[in-house]
Formats: structure tokens, C-alpha cells, sequence
């Protein structure tokens, strides 16, 4: 009698504590899996605004122009490079940031004063082509300059990780994101409130009209490509301590811009983050919890039905031709 | 008349005495193709230079069997279509004693054919373990193969009783064919391999694929790859608070790596050749004399070495002696010469070349090293 109650009180114990081992399990993998999912969610967040920084830059000369400056990456490489090259022969890092953005700012200007307006009259399509070939050639004259090698620049406040709830960032993104939301506002301001803004989004919309107005259009397309040119190097100079940079990151972070910008919107600022934090948070997401391998695939399959059904971005305005 | 014909006699006189002395300054000639422009300019420049340098010296102290070297080489420019022109070119128009030469595995592969039917020996710089595997009877190569790489790195697992391995590679050439190394190996090593995740060589950031890795029960990483992702890899490894020891390929053995990855490379492990850690080799070493010597030789009038040169060394070498050994240069005997290289100490290992094994390398071709205070330390 006394045996068989402390063999069911036993077998009660046994099964407690089984419940409570499987639930303690379930809770482990529960909190794993939240921490996993956090990380992903910071890593595509973080990665977004690498690209937004990126796309902002696009939106520059395409309001001005209508043109997708294909060399936006090379600019940002440019950059990037330039600003490492100064930092390195002694001059500090805010000094030689400004002069990395100068340099590449002139070489904007160059590529609008020496081959762009050379095209005049050539049409959207055959500009975009040119500053395809402008791209080439910059890589070219960069690999000449700076080699093969890789470089890279020191973070702007450590590389201690930040930790937040149990997933990391570095301080460096932050730098990254603050740049990123100080370049959406500036964009706004600039296109909205100031008369080169403005002036730029009348050559966008007709030059003749515009020069006609009194607008020297020849000027403002200048500027465009001098400011988009800095805009990139900027963004360059917050990527590098992150990504490195070679002669030949640009084509690959232009290309990611690009998706990021043709996502958001052209021309819109706010769809640029919005189109470069869709961007990373899908190919985190898809490498994390579908697999790495496919992961661009996955990325671009969902950019391709995006457009299918809005061709003018997620925040593009609906073409409306005036007759 | 007779002055007509004292000068025709005279000027057949002097060209049959011009063919004589050609026919004594008779050269042992070497052909060779490389890629000196192009993307792969890079392993065929020093290959080029090493070539050039080692000749002039051979030549200096009096040539092979008694006559000098010739080198006559051609740009291939890494293009499987012109090294294939060039070999033909090689063979038939110049007429070679011996090829060496085929800086990447595409461009030596595509010669293989050639080579095989006009029967030359040619030893090749390239690494894709196919070039000798099968055998082929004319075909050798010197550069040790990713295969050697991968069992270096699981040898080294088994010692440290690292049974769980996370694998993350990139989309380049070089690290897909060191993942495919890796799966095939794992087994005959006793590894089980419990993620394998990948990257594009662009991307500027892992933490997605590292998370995932960190989610699994694996006991090491390794990471096959080239570049700038190692590093960017190493990195956040660190920023995610990674504990699990990180194994690299010998594709990051430069001390690019090192600056880069910073303090992140504390602990990593990679195996490479002994060229690289030359002043690092314990005097007992037999390859620390040659590799020594070489590195020497080549920094003094050229600069940083690689192995890639080295590569060009040991075939130079590994063809010269068996031109020795051969007494000549037929092209038959030369070729059963080099079969037979036995205990030959180059750049990149000891070669014992058999009708099996047309590269002669083993696995002790490479050290294990383990990067301490930004500096490489040989693990034994």
C-alpha cells in the first residue's frame, strides 16, 4: 500500500519535472529564436541604410536631369578612396573627409562640363549609356591610382558593439543611419525651400522653358553632378570602415543604390530609405531564414513584383505626360 | 666573271660557316605562356620575372649539359583561346624543348589536348586539382591544390577534437572550389558539417549568415575565402561575440589580411606555404634553406614575394634537373625524368612525383599558423 503511493507520487514528481524540462526547452529555443530574428532585423536595418545612403545620392541628377547617373557608385568609391588616401599622409580625418568630398565633387563636375554637356541634345536613355561608360573609366583611372589593394579607413568612434536586447550593432552604424536621415532632410530642404532646388526641378521638368525663365541650365546641371558627386563620396566615407573599400566596390554598392532607389522611387529621398531599408531588411531576412544562397535571387524575385505592379516605386509619383 | 663568282663562292662560304655556328650555339629551349596582362596578372607577372631572373643565372654559371637556356614565352593574358594558339605556336613554329608555364587552371586545361598529341613535357603553375587528376601522361603541375588545404585544416580539427564544423564561403571561383572540397573531405576526417552558409564577395556585411552559425551546436567556423569578405567575416565574428575558433583558407595568407581584420584576426587559423612564413621556419625545416634563398633573390631586385613565382621556381627547377638527369633533352626521357623527381625541395613543398601523382605534394606542404599579437605564429 505505502509502496505503491510513493511509486505514483514518484512517477507524478518524474512527470513535473519532464513538463517543466520541455518547457524550459521551449522557452530556450523560443528566446533563441527572438534573439536570431532581432539580429536579422538589426543587420537588414543597419545594411538598409547603407544602401539608402546610397540611393539619396541617385535622386540628385535624376530630378535635375531625368538621368540615372550610373557612375553614382564610382563617386562613392571615389570618395571613399581619396579620403583615405589624404588620411594616410598625415592630415586628420575631418580635414581629409572634406577634401575626399571636394575631389570628388570636381570630378562630378568634370564628368558634366567634359562629356555630358558635350551630348547636348542626346537623349535620356543615350546619357544614362554615357555615364555608363564614365563608370568604366573612373574604375580604370581609380585601379591606376590606387592599385589592386583593399583599404580600409578607422571607425569614427570605436568598434566597441553595441548591444541591443541581446542582438549587436556597431557604433559606426549609427553614423551610417544618422548620416543617411541628415542627407533625407537636407534633400528636402534643398529641393523645397532654395532656389537652386528649385531651379533644378524646372530644368528636370523642361529646360527650354526653364532656360527661358531665365535659368542657365548649363549651371545647374553643373551643381547637380557636383552635389550628387559629393553625396556619394559622403556616403562613401560612412560605408568604408564598415565594407572596406577597393577600386571596384563602387559598381556593386551603385548597383544596390540603384535597386535601392528604383524600389523607394526615383527622385524621392524618403523613398530612397524607405527602398534601401526594404532592401536590406529582404535580403536578411531571406538569408536567415530561407538560405544565404539564394538570398539576391530572393531579393531582386520581390524588387521585379514590386515594380510589376508599381513601375514608378513605392513612393514614385504616377507619370502623367502633359499634352 | 670570276669576281662574280668569288663572291658567290665567298657568301655560300659564310652561310654554310653561319649554320654551323648556329648549330654550335645550339639552346635548350623553354616555351612558355602566362598571363601577363589581364586579371590574372597578378600570379603571372612574378612567374614571368622568377623565369627570367633564374635563367640568366643558370646561363651565367654555364647552362644545363653544357648549353645555355633559352626562354621564349608569350601573353596569354589568362584567355583559354590564346594559350591554346600560343602552345600550337610554341610546339610547332619555335619548336621547344619543354613548356612551362599556364598561370590559371583555364587556360592549362585548355592545352592539355595539344599537349598530350604533340607529346611535350609541360609542367603547369595552375592549381585546379584536375590538371592531374586523372594522370596524364605529359601534364605535371607544382602549386599545391585547395584539397591539400581543406585536409590540412580538418587535420588540425581532429587534433584540437573538433567534430562540428559551420562552413561560410564566398561566390568566387577559389571558394567554391574549396566548399566542394570541404563536403568531400569531411567524412574521411570525422567531421560533420552543420551549416554552410554563403556570401557574395561584395557584400559588406555577415552578420545574418553568423547568426544562423551561432544558432547551431557547431564547435569551429571555417571560413574559404579571398579578399575583403574574410575580413569583413572575422569582424563580425567579433561583434557578435562569437567564441568558436575560426579557421581561414590559404587564400587570406598576405599581410593585407592582417591590417584589415585587425584584432579580430587574434586566434584565426590558416594553413599556408612555407614561403610565406620564411624567417619563421625552425632551422630543422628542409625547406627553409630553398625558400630562403628564393625570397631573398626575389625581394632583392623585385619586391614582396609570392607564392605565385615561387610556383615558377619549382618548375624550373623540377625541369632542369630532369634535363640533367636525362642527359639531354629528349623530349621521351625528359619526360620519364620528371616522373621520377624524388626528395626535389621547392618553394612549395617536397616533391616525389610518381606515374601516379604528377604533383609530387603532400599535405605537410602546408603549415598550420595561428595569427598572435598581428603576427603569424607556426602551430605544430
Amino acid at each position: 500500500m505505502c509502496g505503491t503511493t510513493a511509486r505514483i507520487h514518484h512517477s507524478v514528481l518524474l512527470t513535473i519535472t519532464l513538463i517543466q524540462h520541455s518547457a524550459l526547452n521551449i522557452h530556450n529555443s523560443i528566446l533563441m529564436l527572438h534573439s536570431e530574428f532581432l539580429q536579422f532585423f538589426i543587420t537588414g536595418i543597419t545594411v538598409g541604410f547603407t544602401y539608402a545612403l546610397i540611393a539619396i545620392g541617385f535622386s540628385i541628377i535624376y530630378n535635375a536631369s531625368d538621368v540615372v547617373n550610373f557612375a553614382q557608385g564610382e563617386f562613392v568609391m571615389m570618395g571613399a578612396l581619396s579620403t583615405i588616401s589624404l588620411h594616410s599622409k598625415g592630415i586628420p580625418l575631418p580635414l581629409a573627409i572634406i577634401g575626399g568630398v571636394a575631389i570628388t565633387a570636381l570630378a562630378g563636375v568634370f564628368l558634366e562640363k567634359l562629356v555630358v554637356e558635350r551630348a547636348k541634345g542626346a537623349s535620356v536613355i543615350n546619357t544614362a549609356i554615357i555615364t555608363i561608360g564614365a563608370s568604366i573609366f573612373f574604375r580604370g583611372l581609380a585601379m591606376v591610382i590606387w592599385g589592386k589593394g583593399i583599404y580600409q579607413m578607422p571607425h569614427f568612434s570605436g568598434e566597441t558593439p553595441l548591444r541591443i536586447l541581446g542582438a549587436t550593432a556597431l557604433p559606426q552604424h549609427l553614423w551610417v543611419i544618422g548620416g543617411a536621415i541628415t542627407l533625407m532632410v537636407f534633400f528636402w530642404y534643398f529641393f523645397n525651400q532654395t532656389l537652386l532646388g528649385k531651379a533644378m526641378r524646372a530644368c528636370s521638368y523642361n529646360k527650354t522653358a526653364a532656360s527661358l525663365v531665365g535659368i542657365r541650365v548649363n549651371t545647374i546641371l553643373v551643381s547637380a553632378y557636383a552635389i550628387s558627386a559629393a553625396l556619394g563620396a559622403i556616403s562613401g566615407v560612412l560605408i568604408a570602415p564598415i565594407s572596406y573599400m577597393t577600386y571596384e566596390s563602387g559598381t556593386m554598392l551603385g548597383l544596390k543604390g540603384f535597386a535601392a532607389a528604383i524600389l523607394g522611387g526615383m527622385g524621392s529621398a524618403s523613398g530612397a530609405v524607405l527602398g534601401g531599408l526594404c532592401l536590406g531588411l529582404l535580403e536578411s531576412f531571406s538569408a536567415g531564414f530561407i538560405s544565404s544562397s539564394y538570398k539576391d535571387a530572393v531579393t531582386f524575385i520581390i524588387i521585379l513584383l514590386v515594380l510589376f505592379f508599381r513601375p514608378s516605386g513605392i513612393l514614385g509619383k504616377k507619370e502623367a505626360e502633359r499634352v | 666573271m670570276f669576281k662574280r663568282f668569288l663572291t658567290l663562292f665567298l657568301a655560300t662560304c659564310f652561310a654554310w660557316f653561319s649554320t654551323i655556328s648556329a648549330h654550335a650555339a645550339d639552346t635548350i629551349k623553354i616555351g612558355s605562356f602566362l598571363a601577363l596582362s589581364g586579371n590574372a596578372s597578378i600570379l603571372g607577372d612574378p612567374e614571368l620575372k622568377t623565369l627570367q631572373m633564374y635563367i640568366d643565372e643558370i646561363n651565367a654559371a654555364g647552362g644545363v649539359n653544357g648549353k645555355k637556356l633559352e626562354l621564349i614565352y608569350y601573353d596569354s593574358a589568362g584567355k583559354t583561346k590564346e594559350a591554346n594558339d600560343f602552345v600550337k605556336k610554341l610546339i610547332k613554329k619555335d619548336d621547344v624543348d619543354i613548356i612551362l608555364g599556364g598561370t590559371t587552371s583555364g587556360e592549362t586545361l585548355a592545352v592539355i589536348d595539344v599537349v598530350e598529341q604533340e607529346q611535350v613535357p609541360f609542367i603547369s603553375f595552375a592549381g585546379a586539382i584536375e590538371i592531374v587528376e586523372p594522370v596524364k601522361k605529359w601534364v605535371f603541375k607544382t602549386p599545391h591544390s585547395d584539397k591539400m588545404a581543406v585536409a590540412k585544416i580538418y587535420e588540425d580539427m581532429k587534433k584540437r577534437g573538433i567534430s562540428k564544423v559551420a562552413l561560410i564561403t564566398g561566390n568566387s571561383g577559389f571558394d567554391k572550389s574549396g566548399l566542394k572540397q570541404l563536403h568531400a573531405l569531411a567524412s574521411q576526417y570525422g567531421i560533420t558539417i552543420v551549416a554552410d552558409e554563403t556570401y557574395d564577395n561584395n557584400d559588406t556585411d555577415m552578420t545574418t549568415q553568423l547568426t544562423k552559425i551561432r544558432g547551431t551546436d557547431a564547435q569551429a567556423i571555417i571560413n574559404f575565402g579571398l579578399g575583403k569578405a574574410p575580413a569583413i567575416v572575422a569582424k563580425n565574428i567579433k561583434q557578435l561575440g562569437i567564441k568558436l575558433p575560426l579557421y581561414e583558407s590559404h587564400g587570406v595568407a598576405t599581410k593585407e589580411f592582417l591590417t584589415l581584420a585587425g584584432d579580430a584576426a587574434e586566434g584565426i587559423r590558416l594553413p599556408a606555404a612555407a614561403l610565406l612564413v620564411a624567417d619563421k621556419l625552425p632551422d630543422s625545416d628542409p625547406q627553409k634553406k630553398v625558400v630562403t634563398a628564393y625570397k631573398t633573390k626575389y625581394e632583392a631586385k623585385y619586391g614582396p614575394v609570392s607564392t605565385f613565382g615561387g610556383h615558377a621556381y619549382d618548375g624550373l627547377f623540377i625541369a632542369v634537373e630532369a634535363m640533367k638527369r636525362a642527359k639531354g633533352t629528349d623530349k621521351a626521357k625528359v619526360r620519364d625524368e620528371i616522373e621520377k623527381t624524388k626528395g626535389f625541395i621547392g618553394t612549395a613543398g617536397i616533391f616525389n612525383m610518381s606515374p601516379t601523382d604528377h604533383m609530387g605534394l603532400d599535405i605537410s606542404a602546408f603549415k598550420m599558423l595561428e595569427i598572435k599579437n598581428g603576427n603569424w605564429e607556426i602551430v605544430n
